[in-house]
């Protein structure tokens, strides 16, 4: 493991904000920090930075153990949330601070900042200061200014939070691209799932001051092994009394998670679906919400609210209309770990799975089939 | 309807007199009155030993305070703004008693700390029987020096303290974690947000250093030698022949003349600094 986390803990007067933390990280690696506000991901990543100490527990970087290590000797780079540029300094100098700190020879300094403002693409830029630079520009004199001093790890946080929407998907995709070119170690902090899920080659959530889960974006979406990521990710829907839904069999789970994809919604002459028309529910579309590439339907199945997304490719629906349901699985919950259920009625149907892409017709799963 | 036009042109002739009467005449009968008995008078009146005296002193103790205070207002500032600990409130508002406390009151409380009586009073003399020195602090300059310090020490500290606050401490920590140490951080990172604010906190602290009467006054007695010039002005007043009220007057012209530069040098900062933060906002700059 490049790093390595072992039974970290930190306190803040009453506050503990970071609880027997363990985890590793492979060398290369693009490692999410996922959680909402407060969750502790921040004081993480300022634990690895140096930024604050921990108050027990080990951190390691490539094997040594560095919680003694100041700051500066970890080979740590780090990205400030608003980035915290050098506002009296010009881009040349924001980037060059690293290796003049570090008495580089004024040669290497100008090779190095040459090559980085070429791989950032900042190159004619060099003498603008900050607050010259749109927010996208100001990343990029961040990111290069991090790995000027070639640190054996980066650390991001939050680095999209201060870059308005638009911009903020493109810049997702530089970065992941920019991290595996330059092969270096990355930790990143969010609060944004879709960013976590599109960046990240791991992703790590947090919750009050806990790790809930880690692994792969596709494991955590597809596995949630907690109530809590269960809830955090996806578009997740509560649904108390599940036994309502059909093929679900609720004996001792507390309550269920419902997303979207999970639920299909068709009508009688679907020929798709006719096959498992004897094992819908009737549902009541009770709002139609126009996403954009997608509708979002708000259906009533038997006294309980799902949602479900609907291709606008299909035919049209209208508020009121009734329609055939089938719910494909469910995450239920009990004691705040989270399972995955399929549905019964389906899996009766068909336990080899062979046919199952006849019937999992679902335009916007993430794992059709 | 509220109308903001209708109030504008009201409120600048009230504005414009209440400062031409209250200020501008009366420092313009001060350099009037200087010059009634003429140029040569006026000229032979500010060289005399005891304005002379009275000058230098004045210029020797504004920059012995200015210099310190400049440090302890850096310190302070630093401290308030970078660390936090108990009792940081309690130090805040301690810094700022001499704004609220009368000058008097601080001359005099010198007076009860060194003077024959004064509970520091034996340490002086034991410091000066040890080492063979006659430091003397009350009505001698020390006590001069430490009286003016004591009135103008909140204004570089109040100066810097919004400055840092606003700046924040992020850049500072980037380059901490690139490894720059404490006074590479300063004169790079932090010293450039605050030059302005600084010289700014400088130029007040002067002005007033230059001008202060009542603390002075308290612990300084000896015409000629711990006099400054606020105090001579005083004394040759009280003298009350007509011929050493204009010599009054004279040596009063010499520091309107100082607070005019000082004003010019305060604007000029002012403009600098606000000018400088009008950079530094975000430019509305595009992706």
């Amino acid at each position: 493991m490049h790093v390595e986390l072992k039974n970290v803990n930190k306190t803040f007067g009453n506050f503990q904000a970071s609880k027997d933390i363990c985890f590793g990280i492979e060398k290369g690696k693009l490692v999410a920090l996922l959680g909402p506000s407060g969750s502790g991901k921040t004081t993480i990543l300022r634990m690895i930075a140096g930024l604050e100490s921990a108050d027990s527990g080990e951190i390691c970087i490539d094997g040594k153990e560095v919680n003694n290590l100041p700051p500066a000797h970890r080979g740590v780079g780090f990205v400030f949330q608003n980035y915290a540029l050098f506002r009296y300094m010009n881009v040349y100098d924001n980037i060059a601070f690293g290796l003049d700190v570090k008495k580089e020879p004024r040669k290497k300094i100008k090779e190095r900042v040459h090559e980085l403002l070429k791989l950032t693409e900042l190159e004619g830029l060099e003498k603008r200061f900050p607050n010259e630079l749109s927010g996208g520009q100001k990343q990029r004199v961040a990111f290069a200014r991090a790995i000027a001093p070639e640190p054996e790890l980066l650390l991001l946080d939050e680095p999209f939070a201060a870059i308005d929407a638009k911009v903020r998907k493109e810049l997702r995709q530089w970065l992941r691209d920019m991290i595996h070119k330059v092969e270096i170690t990355s930790i990143f902090v969010t609060h944004d799932q879709d960013e976590a899920v599109e960046v990240a080659d791991q992703i790590i959530v947090t919750n009050k001051g806990r790790i809930e889960q880690s692994g792969t974006p596709y494991e955590i979406y597809k596995r949630p092994k907690t109530a809590f990521v269960s809830e955090f990710v996806g578009e997740p829907v509560v649904v108390r009394d599940f036994e309502r839904l059909r093929g679900f069999d609720k004996a001792d789970f507390d309550y269920a998670i419902v997303r979207p994809e999970f639920v299909e919604a068709f009508k009688n002459d679907n020929i798709h679906f006719k096959d498992i028309i004897p094992y819908a529910q009737r549902g009541v579309i009770k709002d139609i919400m126009f996403r954009g590439n997608h509708l979002e339907l708000k259906i009533d199945v038997n006294g309980t609210e799902l949602i479900t997304h609907r291709s606008m490719e299909r035919r049209a629906v209208t508020i009121g209309e009734e329609m055939n349901v089938v719910i494909y699985r469910i995450y239920a919950i009990r004691n705040k770990e989270s399972v995955l259920m399929e549905n019964s009625d389906l899996t009766a149907l068909d336990p080899r799975g062979k046919r199952r892409e006849k019937y999992l017709y679902s335009d916007g799963g993430y794992f059709v089939g | 309807m509220y109308s903001k036009k209708s109030f504008r042109k009201p409120m600048i002739i009230i504005s414009t007199l209440f400062v031409s009467l209250m200020l501008i005449l009366p420092l313009l009968s001060v350099i009037v009155n200087s010059l009634s008995k003429g140029w040569e008078f006026y000229v032979k009146s500010i060289s005399t030993t005891n304005v002379m005296s009275a000058i230098r002193l004045t210029l020797f103790v504004t920059l012995i305070t200015v210099g310190v205070n400049t440090v302890f207002g850096l310190a302070a500032a630093w401290l308030l703004t970078r660390y936090s600990f108990k009792g940081k409130q309690v130090l805040a508002t301690l810094i700022d008693i001499p704004f609220s406390i009368s000058p008097v009151i601080a001359g005099l409380a010198f007076i009860m700390m060194f003077g024959r009586m004064g509970w520091a009073a034996p340490i002086v003399d034991a410091v000066n029987s040890i080492t063979g020195w006659n430091i003397k602090i009350v009505f001698a300059i020390p006590g001069v020096v430490l009286a003016t310090i004591f009135v103008t020490f909140p204004f570089v500290s109040r100066e810097i303290i919004p400055v840092l606050n606003s700046v924040g401490t992020d850049e500072e920590e980037a380059a901490a974690l690139m490894g720059a140490g404490g006074f590479k951080i300063f004169k790079k990172i932090t010293f450039p947000h605050i030059r302005w604010a600084l010289a700014y906190g400088v130029v007040l602290c002067t002005a007033r250093a230059i001008g202060e009467f009542g603390a002075v006054n308290a612990l300084s007695k000896t015409r000629g030698k711990t006099f400054t010039l606020p105090l001579e002005i005083d004394a040759l007043y009280m003298a009350g022949s007509a011929d050493s009220i204009v010599e009054a007057y004279a040596a009063s012209s010499v520091l309107v003349i100082f607070a005019v530069i000082l004003l010019i040098a305060r604007n000029v900062l002012e403009y600098k600094t606000n000018h400088v933060n009008s950079l530094l906002k975000e430019k509305n700059v595009k992706d």
